[in-house]
Parts: C-alpha cells; sequence; structure tokens
C-alpha cells in the first residue's frame, strides 16, 4: 500500500494526511499490533477533545500487556474509530485502514516534518 | 518467543484467542517439556513423601496421579506439583520449570537414607493434548498406537505406559486447561517427531499449536493456580483455596502445625474472583481497594475469551470479605470498579466424558 503519505512515531504510531483538508488520520502500526498481540479494548479521546503531540491520548488493552497511545501530532478529535467498540480486533487485522482511532484537525501540520517517513520507520523496526 | 523458566518458548502461533478457542472447543497442542521431572525410588520412598506433600499418597492407585503442594514449615507454598505411584518403592514428581532447583533442593534436604531423589528433567519430554477432540486426536497418531483402544477408558488423574514407535511413552489423564486432555511423557530425541504427527493427524480435528498466552488464558478462566501469582513463598494453600489438597487426617507433613492453626483461627487473606465493570484489564500486582484504601492485590488479570469479560483472581483480606462484595482495582491509570465472583469462573469439564 502506499505509505508516501504517512508519518510514524517511535512509539509506533502512524499520522496519514487527509489531502487539503488539514485533517489527519491516526492509528498503530502493524508492528505494534503484531507485538501486543489480540487487542481486547481501545480507549480514545472523545470527539472535541484537544490532543498534544507525544502526550498519551489513549490506552489499548491486550490480553497480555497495556500499552498507551500517544498522539502524533496536536489538534483537535474530530471523528473516532465507532467500530473498535464492538470490533477491537480490527486493530490487529487492519492496522492501517479499518483499525483506525481518530480524525484529528491539525492545529500545526508542520509538527509532521518530524516525524519518521515509512523508510526510516521500517529501518527502526528491523523490518527493511 | 521469550525466556521462560530458562527455556525459550512461544507465547503465540496464531494468536492468543484463536488457540484458546481451539482448546475449548476442539484440541491443542502444547509443548511443557520445559517442567521438571523428579524420580524418589527406594523402600521408604512413600513414608517420605508423606513428608514432603500435603495430599495423602497412601491413596494412590497403583496407575493414579494426584496434585498437591509441598510446604514450609510455617505452611507457606514451596511449589505445587503432580504425584504419579510407579510402584511400591518409586514415584515420578512434577515440578514447575521455574521452580526445579528450588524443590529439589528442598526435597533432597528432607532426605533420610532409604530413598534416592533424581532430577530427571532432562529425560522427559511433555506434550500436552487437550481439548474435547483430544481422545480423537489421539487416536489418529500412528505413533501413539498402543493407546488406541484404551484412551477413551483411561480415567481423570489416571496414567498408562507403553513401548511406541517414539520409544517408552507414558499418557496421564492431567492437564491445565479445564478440558478433557492428556499429558503425553517422551524422550527428547522423539519429541519433535511426535510433535509433527500430532499435528498433522489432529488437523482434520482442527488442533492448533497453543503458546504461552493462551496456556494462561485457559488456567485462569479455569482458576487454577500458578505459582509466582496465586501462590509463593507468602501465601499458604489454605488462603489459596487449595485446602481439598490438605490432608489434615493423614497428617505428617512438613507445614502441618502452622496449617492446623490456620485452619482453626482462620485465614488472613482468601483467594478470590473478581468481574471487573467495563473493557480495561486488571493485571498482577494491581491494588485492590475498598473506600480508596487497600484491601488486596490482584495475582491475575485477563480478557476472558471464552466468558467476553475483564476478570481477575486476587487475595483480599479477610475482614474486608465479610463486609461487602464492591472493590475497586487500582490499574495505575484509574480504579476500576469490581465485584466479587464466585471461582472458578469456567468450571472445569476435564474429569467429564
Amino acid at each position: 500500500m502506499d505509505q508516501s503519505n504517512i508519518r510514524f512515531t517511535k512509539d509506533h504510531e502512524w499520522i496519514r494526511v487527509d489531502g487539503d483538508s488539514g485533517e489527519a488520520v491516526v492509528g498503530i502500526t502493524d508492528f505494534a499490533a503484531g507485538e501486543l498481540g489480540d487487542i481486547v479494548f481501545v480507549e480514545l479521546p472523545d470527539v472535541g477533545e484537544s490532543v498534544t503531540a507525544g502526550e498519551t491520548m489513549g490506552t489499548i488493552e491486550a490480553v497480555k500487556t497495556v500499552a498507551d497511545v500517544y498522539a502524533p501530532a496536536s489538534g483537535k478529535v474530530v471523528a473516532v474509530n465507532e467500530e473498535l467498540e464492538d470490533a477491537p480486533d480490527r486493530v490487529n487485522a487492519s492496522p492501517f485502514d479499518e483499525g483506525w482511532f481518530v480524525r484529528v484537525e491539525l492545529s500545526d501540520p508542520e509538527q509532521l516534518d518530524a516525524l519518521m517517513n515509512a523508510e526510516a520507520y521500517r529501518d527502526m523496526t528491523g523490518q527493511s | 518467543m521469550v525466556e521462560f523458566g530458562g527455556w525459550e518458548m512461544p507465547v503465540s502461533y496464531a494468536g492468543i484467542i484463536a488457540e484458546h478457542n481451539a482448546v475449548r472447543g476442539a484440541a491443542g497442542l502444547f509443548d511443557v517439556s520445559h517442567m521438571g521431572e523428579f524420580i524418589v525410588s527406594g523402600a521408604d520412598t512413600w513414608q517420605f513423601l508423606r513428608r514432603v506433600v500435603t495430599n495423602n499418597c497412601a491413596r494412590l492407585a497403583p496407575d493414579g496421579v494426584l496434585y498437591t503442594v509441598m510446604c514450609n514449615d510455617d505452611g507457606t507454598v514451596v511449589d505445587d506439583l503432580l504425584v504419579s505411584r510407579l510402584g511400591d518403592d518409586r514415584a515420578m514428581l512434577v515440578v514447575n520449570a521455574a521452580n526445579i532447583e528450588k524443590d529439589f533442593a528442598h526435597i533432597d534436604a528432607m532426605r533420610r537414607g532409604g530413598v534416592t531423589l533424581e532430577n530427571a528433567s532432562d529425560a522427559y519430554a511433555l506434550l500436552a493434548v487437550q481439548g474435547p477432540k483430544s481422545r480423537d486426536v489421539i487416536r489418529a497418531c500412528p505413533s501413539l498406537a498402543p493407546f488406541h483402544e484404551t484412551i477413551q477408558s483411561l480415567a481423570y488423574y489416571r496414567y498408562a505406559r507403553a513401548d511406541t514407535p517414539v520409544g517408552a511413552v507414558t499418557v496421564s489423564r492431567t492437564g491445565y486447561t479445564g478440558e478433557v486432555g492428556y499429558e503425553v511423557f517422551v524422550a527428547p530425541q522423539h519429541a519433535e517427531t511426535l510433535w509433527r504427527e500430532i499435528l498433522q493427524c489432529g488437523a482434520p480435528y482442527g488442533i492448533l499449536p497453543v503458546g504461552l498466552a493462551a496456556r494462561d488464558t485457559l488456567r485462569f478462566e479455569a482458576c487454577f493456580a500458578l505459582y509466582g501469582h496465586e501462590l509463593d513463598d507468602q501465601t499458604t494453600p489454605l488462603e489459596a483455596g487449595l485446602r481439598w489438597v490438605v490432608k489434615f487426617k493423614n497428617g505428617g507433613f512438613r507445614g502441618y502445625d502452622a496449617l492446623l492453626a490456620e485452619k482453626e483461627e482462620g485465614s488472613k487473606k482468601q483467594l478470590v474472583g473478581l468481574e471487573i465493570e467495563g473493557r480495561n484489564i486488571a493485571r498482577q500486582g494491581n491494588p485492590i481497594v475498598r473506600d480508596e484504601a487497600p484491601v488486596g492485590h490482584v495475582t491475575s488479570g485477563s480478557f476472558s475469551p471464552t466468558l467476553r469479560k475483564s476478570l481477575a483472581l486476587g487475595y483480599v483480606e479477610s475482614p474486608a470479605l465479610e463486609s461487602d462484595d464492591v472493590f475497586g482495582v487500582d490499574n495505575g491509570r484509574k480504579i476500576l470498579p469490581a465485584h466479587r465472583v464466585d471461582i472458578p469462573f469456567y468450571p472445569s469439564r476435564a474429569a467429564g466424558d
């Protein structure tokens, strides 16, 4: 899949800008989902909440462990993936697509320049 | 793969929930070769074991196995283990991998002449076949042919031995999942062959290889104790709900006086089950609270794949149990509302047909 418009954090979140909308979609990577194993619950911020780059914005409960979700960039949450309420396993099955977490209206799009591109992320996780 | 008790073992193969469900609905294959096996032999074997373990070995049938604990003088648990009667002067003990050295030293220090203790762990690989289809799987394996006729009638906590194409094999009807199942002792040099054969011949029955994580969720649902969680050297079998393996009438075991006193005075803490409201998971070590004060701690917590809820086992101070069933669990981020529920969460079907 085309990952040219995606950026990655060192904590294994991805953020994909949606054209010129000023909005971006956030989730966790296949690497993170694989490490966590079966995900049973994802706690996410509510629509309307502000998130701050680098700060926790949610929690993932997996059968064997719990992990924080960090906001890759700052902004306001405009949509939350409601499907994850009943089907948290979407994150394991489709981490970059159906397993998305939130859509954020970015307050400072240039924050993304500081994040890794796909190649750098793959280097970091030893997947290249 | 992770390090576990000195061995490299898989956390999961296909996925924890898939493996867990396979064992409940069909069959699963576990490599539990890391477990320790000791042979106790000599004329005084059974007299000796009466002092070592709290359960009554004198009641063992010639092909019998029992579950027990062995305790320190203060009644706290050194390990939980299985004891099999191999003969009038011979017993096999199966102990937890992480406790092999400790258990050996503990038993050895109690030994007097007339009894020999051997650590035979390296002589045995151990594969567990567990699930409602486990008999079908065993009957489908050519290497286990000597057991095909008898597996249906092998009673719970009995074993059978035979020479097979993969050498001497012992099959015991024991397990750690809460389903009908068998543990197969085989020589290490044949273990891989047998593993592959079981997976291949068991495929039509839906068998999956199962890793450590699902092994834990399965035993957790059935509320089987795990040493290092529900059992440790700060805990007695009475606190852990294992009164049934402490045979006071038989007596003579190490820890008897302390445990008798506890039985008479009442336990200071008790193992309870908690249902967590919501979908957050309680984890080992999380404080159990009431009115913001700690009254206990979680020993094991998980999402239960079969019951589809968040559950926990933990110790709670006895006075806190008398007044109410409502508790909180502090997961480090917030207090999760919880209430006490009966255990086992999932009643074991292992003794059934």
